[in-house]
């Protein structure tokens, strides 16, 4: 090439074919990739090679795309996941052993992963663990917790079951796709060329500010369309996901409030986009004092960042039962402790994005999300527009784990397709994925624990402050949620619990895989080792002599005659536990340097649903003309299975294989809504309503040839045959008449969980059914450095009926994972760790082998007895650890994460007093 | 956007005398560093010029060119006192990172935590800098200058890292020490590079980086060391604030400045146990 002279176009060999590509922009490889050669199968996560879901062979090396420029692929070989699927047999295989494995949850690290384990298997046919971890290192997974992606790239034999309905473990019904990289993500659904939009956001926690003349700007600045701030809102400037509490403006209107919150928005071409300096933008910030936390926002004189909510106390939850005091008072031991933990985010691979475009003069927005109806919802508030003129498709989720439950990039792009008449995308870069996304709430919690000397628990008292940052978001059920769990799976008697929502100027504090739960179960799980250490009680043989069972009243008077299984899951851990500890043990009385090994146990508990709220869900399918049957899955699948678990449950009660389903996902516009994907509620409520309409389907069949009710249906070449002991009888669908849909035949049901309110005291029934969970966990710590090496993991769940077992496996597994980092590493700092370098997640190479005891003690609610499990899967993982660590080491953490910094401090404090 | 990747050093040279240039290779730093901003106009991408990549062994010792990658390290014939650098190329990020990323660049980095800069300096490595005037070869120790500052002037650009060359029976090792295995940014780490006389530590150079402005070696410590055996430096008391007086380490997100004066001598320790074949 011609080295000193500018490079103008870019030739290169993309999976085997020749391209080239202008390269006047300055383009990334990653970029040109997706937007100017269509290879929309490489994903963006971070744009700064931390994260690895760009993962592409350059000449057969593995290299993040985002990290060269287009023209350092001058003359080279490109491979991308699509290429490497259509013609290595490596990659082929691969495909099949990642979907034996359920080794792709959400998909948006799958891409990476596979290109990574291409480029290692080609040089190692047959890897160790280790080096499967320092090949796939490079490439960061939030959903899978790691361990099935080891055992798809070693290439073990899966344990599936090839089709079948609910009980049978087999692959995802969607899994091919993820595996290609096909599966269409939020930014991976507008065509090249489309408008972008850049947010504004604000560069202060508190903040006011002055727009100067930013129409002048953006007409001198050719390419862009429109600024768009809060007075291009037709509707009211502020969603939230709970109507009380709806605070959040799309656009911050004089005031802002968070570091990131987004004061305007500019609309414009890719290429001006891409030249854009925003800080030439006319706005004129004056910075105020900031409260970062809830100590300060409550002080006299604090800025109050809500004129409704004094003291900037967002709202109180409170449980009690009992005599509390009486009982502490009366107890032969009480221990008591402050634990502390921090933001902790999602850090899904996937940033948030989407796409919106004016159709027939309705706003359709493509989004990543959990909630599609909820975002219509909100949007229709804030864009003054009657459902009816909004659409709302959600598209592939790169995981959620709770942040998509709220609005992000939605309005916005509703905003400007409205605006502009143009088809929009936007999608948020890392960092302002971070800064202005919701967070798990920090807490400060003060809890008091007292027992008998038999060991019987008397009395149990909870203050638990949290920072709910700028906004309510999913605060107040986090205030409500904690006082009826704090007190885990245990009988307690006498107990007094209370929970306040603080705001303060960070980022909202919203819903996180537990809400508010991890953080209370750290606290009481803690101090149950205390209790135990203090009676000279075994720590396992402590819980199960507390643990809740069958007719005996929670802390909210609720009385479950039947699926209480903490017991269950205790006593599974049993025989891992004794030997656990006994070869900790024994290792550490053979220690002579600095490392020290503990086991510790944990349990947990979540109730499933909404708590003592209305949360129906509608399930809809019926049967074409072809004889296809067709099913309306409208509970979000972010990774978690949703699509092949509720297709289980559908196939269960119609009495055919979940293979024989097609699915239709969750666009509003052909979706009845099944609900938010939240709360451990789709396989619980989602699945009943699939199971009641998979019932009224087939009795639907049934009656059409007044079969009895136990024949067998078969589909097979456009016919439905019913056997049953008068023989087989034929339904022709061709002879039926389709209905509005195009079904000949039809069914849609709605379940609605049976909860009672709570009273003043929290007496009430807040959920139909809960699920359970105990976790042990070994660990390694080195006393030296103050390292934490967690070694094993044995996991027992109530699932009251596994649905697929492979998909409870890979639940539980990921929730280990996310409990293991907010246990260890992850905390969130506004303005600090805002990139996934600085903010921490597990690595491949920081998940130890985890074995899932499935629990099944049936439940009267649930789809065939099945419980929820989304949540619990995480609530016992930190408590487990920091136990294991007190077993190792003998300190007593009482905050997290447990980093090397804090653990080391800890010893040196037990070695110096 | 004029951008550059000539394929010999002159022209290179020629370049930077005539106009200010970004200069990259593997881009592992400048890419994450510009965000979401375009790539600023003028770049010298340095990856396609002949002869800059690889390590060859030459009169003045071993020369590693300025566009080496962490993978080249990891693939080259090199003698044990290479074992910190190549224990340091196998935790720098990734592999994606290793097969992109450059030991030049990650010096003129210049980042407190650069992965490369204690075992580099604890090899005495040598920084060979030239401009369309001359050349100049500096030690690393002065061509480190602090936090994102080098001894680079306008129109100079890094061509090679030179190791002198070291006794034959020299050893080493490195540790890195992060929150989480891989992928990670050091809270601290230690290089040592020894020669050992009946089992004792007869020379030794030990170099802790992410914990000073740049990475430091220590002196004291060494001498504190010499002649010690593998049992005599598993108990040797190596808390002294004089041994790690140029260390001055600051509180940040991944550790406090108090950790990392505790933990600094057990690193120490540890390289150097493992350096002599044991820890």
């Amino acid at each position: 090439m011609d080295g000193a002279s500018n490079i103008a176009k870019v030739d290169f060999l993309l999976n085997g074919k020749p391209v080239s590509v202008d390269a006047g922009f300055g383009l990334r490889l990653s970029e040109a990739l997706r937007e100017r050669l269509g290879a929309r199968d490489v994903k963006i996560g971070c744009n700064a090679g931390d994260c690895g879901a760009c993962s592409v062979l350059v000449d057969g090396e593995n290299v993040c795309a985002c990290l060269m420029t287009l023209q350092q692929a001058q003359g080279r070989r490109v491979e991308t996941v699509s290429g490497l699927m259509a013609a290595d047999p490596i990659a082929a295989r691969l495909a099949e052993s990642f979907q034996d494995h359920g080794a792709a949850q959400c998909g948006i690290c799958t891409p990476g992963m596979i290109v990574s384990a291409v480029a290692l298997l080609r040089n190692n046919a047959a890897p160790t663990e280790s080096q499967i971890k320092d090949g796939l290192a490079g490439v960061l997974c939030r959903c899978t917790g790691y361990r099935k992606i080891i055992d798809a790239v070693a290439m073990r034999p899966g344990q599936l079951d090839p089709d079948g309905a609910s009980g049978a473990a087999i692959r995802r019904v969607d899994g091919a796709a993820k595996l290609s990289g096909a599966e269409r993500f939020g930014d991976d659904v507008a065509p090249e060329g489309t408008l972008e939009i850049t947010i504004v956001r604000s560069p202060f926690p508190h903040t006011t500010f002055e727009f100067g003349d930013f129409d002048a700007w953006a007409k001198a600045r050719p390419g862009l369309a429109t600024v768009l701030t809060a007075k291009d809102i037709p509707g009211q400037n502020c969603f939230g996901v709970i109507p009380n509490f709806a605070d959040q403006p799309v656009f911050a209107e004089g005031r802002v409030r968070f570091r990131g919150e987004a004061v305007a928005a500019i609309v414009g071409t890719p290429e001006a986009m891409r030249s854009l300096d925003l800080g030439s933008f006319p706005i004129t910030w004056r910075e105020e004092p900031a409260v970062m936390v809830p100590q300060d926002a409550i002080a006299d004189g604090a800025p109050q960042l809500h004129d409704t909510r004094t003291a900037n106390e967002m709202c109180r939850g409170f449980v009690t039962c009992g005599a509390p005091e009486d009982a502490l008072a009366a107890a032969d031991v009480v221990v008591e402790g402050h634990f502390t933990s921090g933001f902790v985010e999602h850090a899904y691979i996937e940033p948030e994005a989407g796409f919106a475009q004016m159709v027939d003069g309705r706003v359709e927005v493509h989004a990543c999300t959990q909630a599609p109806v909820m975002d219509l919802e909100g949007l229709e508030i804030i864009l003054g527009l009657d459902r009816s003129q909004i659409r709302v498709v959600p598209t592939g989720v790169g995981g959620g784990f709770g942040s998509k439950l709220d609005l992000s990039v939605q309005p916005y792009l509703a905003l400007a397709a409205l605006k502009t008449g143009q088809p929009v995308r936007l999608t948020y870069s890392r960092i302002a994925s971070m800064q202005s996304t919701t967070k798990r709430h920090p807490s400060d919690i003060r809890l008091r624990i007292g027992a008998m000397r038999d060991g019987r628990l008397s009395g149990f008292a909870f203050d638990g402050v949290f920072n709910t940052g700028a906004y309510a978001s999913w605060g107040p059920t986090v205030a409500n949620r904690v006082p009826v769990h704090a007190s885990g799976p245990y009988r307690v008697a006498d107990y007094r619990a209370e929970a306040t929502g603080i705001h303060t100027h960070c980022p909202p504090a919203g819903a996180f895989r537990g809400f508010g739960v991890p953080q209370s179960a750290i606290a009481q799980e803690v101090l149950f080792d205390d209790l135990a250490d203090r009676l000279q009680i075994d720590p396992l043989q402590f819980r199960i002599q507390n643990a809740l069972d069958n007719n005996v009243p929670t802390v909210c008077g609720q009385v479950f005659a039947q699926g209480v299984g903490i017991r269950a899951c205790l006593e599974a851990l049993r025989p891992a536990w004794n030997k656990a500890r006994a070869e900790a043990e024994a290792f550490n009385a053979a220690a002579t340097g600095p490392r020290r090994r503990g086991v510790g146990v944990a349990a947990g508990w979540y109730g499933c649903g909404n708590t003592s709220l209305p949360n129906p869900s509608t399930i809809r399918a019926g049967v074409t003309a072809a004889g296809t049957i067709v099913l309306h899955q409208g509970a979000m699948d972010i990774g978690q299975g949703a699509n092949t678990v509720i297709a289980q449950l559908f196939a269960e009660a119609l009495g055919v294989t979940a293979g024989q389903v097609t699915l239709r996902g969750a666009d509003t516009d052909i979706t009845p809504d099944a609900g938010k994907t939240s709360a451990s509620r789709q396989t619980f409520v989602s699945g009943n309503a699939a199971r009641l309409c998979g019932e009224a389907l087939r009795a639907e069949i049934l009656r059409q040839v007044n079969a009895a009710p136990d024949a067998q249906l078969r589909f097979a070449d456009g016919c439905i045959e019913v056997i049953d002991g008068a023989g087989p009888h034929q339904i022709d669908p061709t002879a039926l008449a389709p209905d509005t849909l195009g079904y000949v035949l039809f069914a849609e049901e709605t379940y609605d969980p049976p909860t009672k309110p709570l009273d003043a005291n929290g007496q009430g029934a807040p959920y139909a059914q809960f699920g359970y969970a105990a976790q042990l966990a070994v660990v390694e710590v080195d006393e030296a450095l103050g390292t934490v090496t967690p070694l094993h993991f044995v996991a027992a769940h109530d699932v009251g009926h596994a649905v697929n077992p492979m998909l409870v496996e890979g639940q539980v597994q990921g929730g280990i994972a996310q409990g293991l980092g907010m246990a260890l590493m992850e905390e969130f700092i506004p303005g600090r760790t805002e990139n996934l370098h600085d903010y921490l997640i597990p690595t491949i190479g920081d998940v130890p082998p985890i074995d899932t005891l499935i629990i099944e003690v049936p439940d009267a609610h649930g789809p065939y007895g099945a419980k929820g499990l989304g949540e619990h899967v995480l609530i016992p993982t930190a408590p487990a650890l920091l136990n294991a660590i007190r077993h190792a080491s003998g300190i007593r953490l009482r905050q997290v994460p447990a980093t090397p910094s804090r653990v080391r401090a800890a010893i040196r404090e037990r070695d110096h007093g | 956007m004029p951008y550059h990747a000539p394929d010999n050093v002159t022209e290179a040279l020629g370049l930077l005398r005539d106009g200010q240039m970004s200069i990259i290779a593997g881009c592992t730093d400048f890419l994450p560093a510009l965000q979401d901003r375009t790539a600023p106009d003028n770049i010298l991408d340095i990856t396609r010029i002949e002869g800059l990549r690889g390590i060859n062994i030459t009169e003045e010792g071993w020369r590693i060119g300025a566009a080496t990658t962490w993978t080249d390290v990891l693939k080259a014939d090199l003698p044990p006192a290479f074992d910190a650098l190549r224990l340091a190329a196998r935790e720098v990020g990734s592999t994606q990172i290793q097969n992109r990323g450059t030991l030049a660049g990650n010096l003129c980095n210049a980042s407190p935590a650069a992965d490369g800069a204690p075992p580099l300096l604890a090899l005495d490595t040598q920084v060979e800098i030239a401009s369309a005037t001359g050349s100049r070869v500096i030690p690393l120790s002065d061509f480190l200058k602090g936090v994102r500052k080098v001894d680079l002037t306008a129109g100079e650009m890094v061509t090679a890292l030179i190791v002198p060359p070291i006794d034959t029976g020299a050893r080493s090792s490195f540790l890195k020490l992060g929150s989480r295995t891989h992928l990670v940014i050091s809270i601290a780490m230690a290089a040592a590079v020894i020669t050992l006389r009946d089992g004792c530590i007869a020379k030794s150079t030990v170099a802790v980086g992410s914990c000073a402005p740049t990475a430091r070696r220590l002196t004291a410590l060494e001498d504190r060391v010499k002649g010690m055996s593998p049992t005599q430096l598993a108990l040797a008391d190596l808390t002294s604030a004089d041994l790690i007086a140029p260390l001055s380490p600051i509180s940040d997100v991944r550790g406090s400045a108090e950790y990392r004066v505790d933990v600094v001598p057990e690193l120490c320790r540890r390289a150097l146990l493992r350096a002599m074949g044991g820890g």
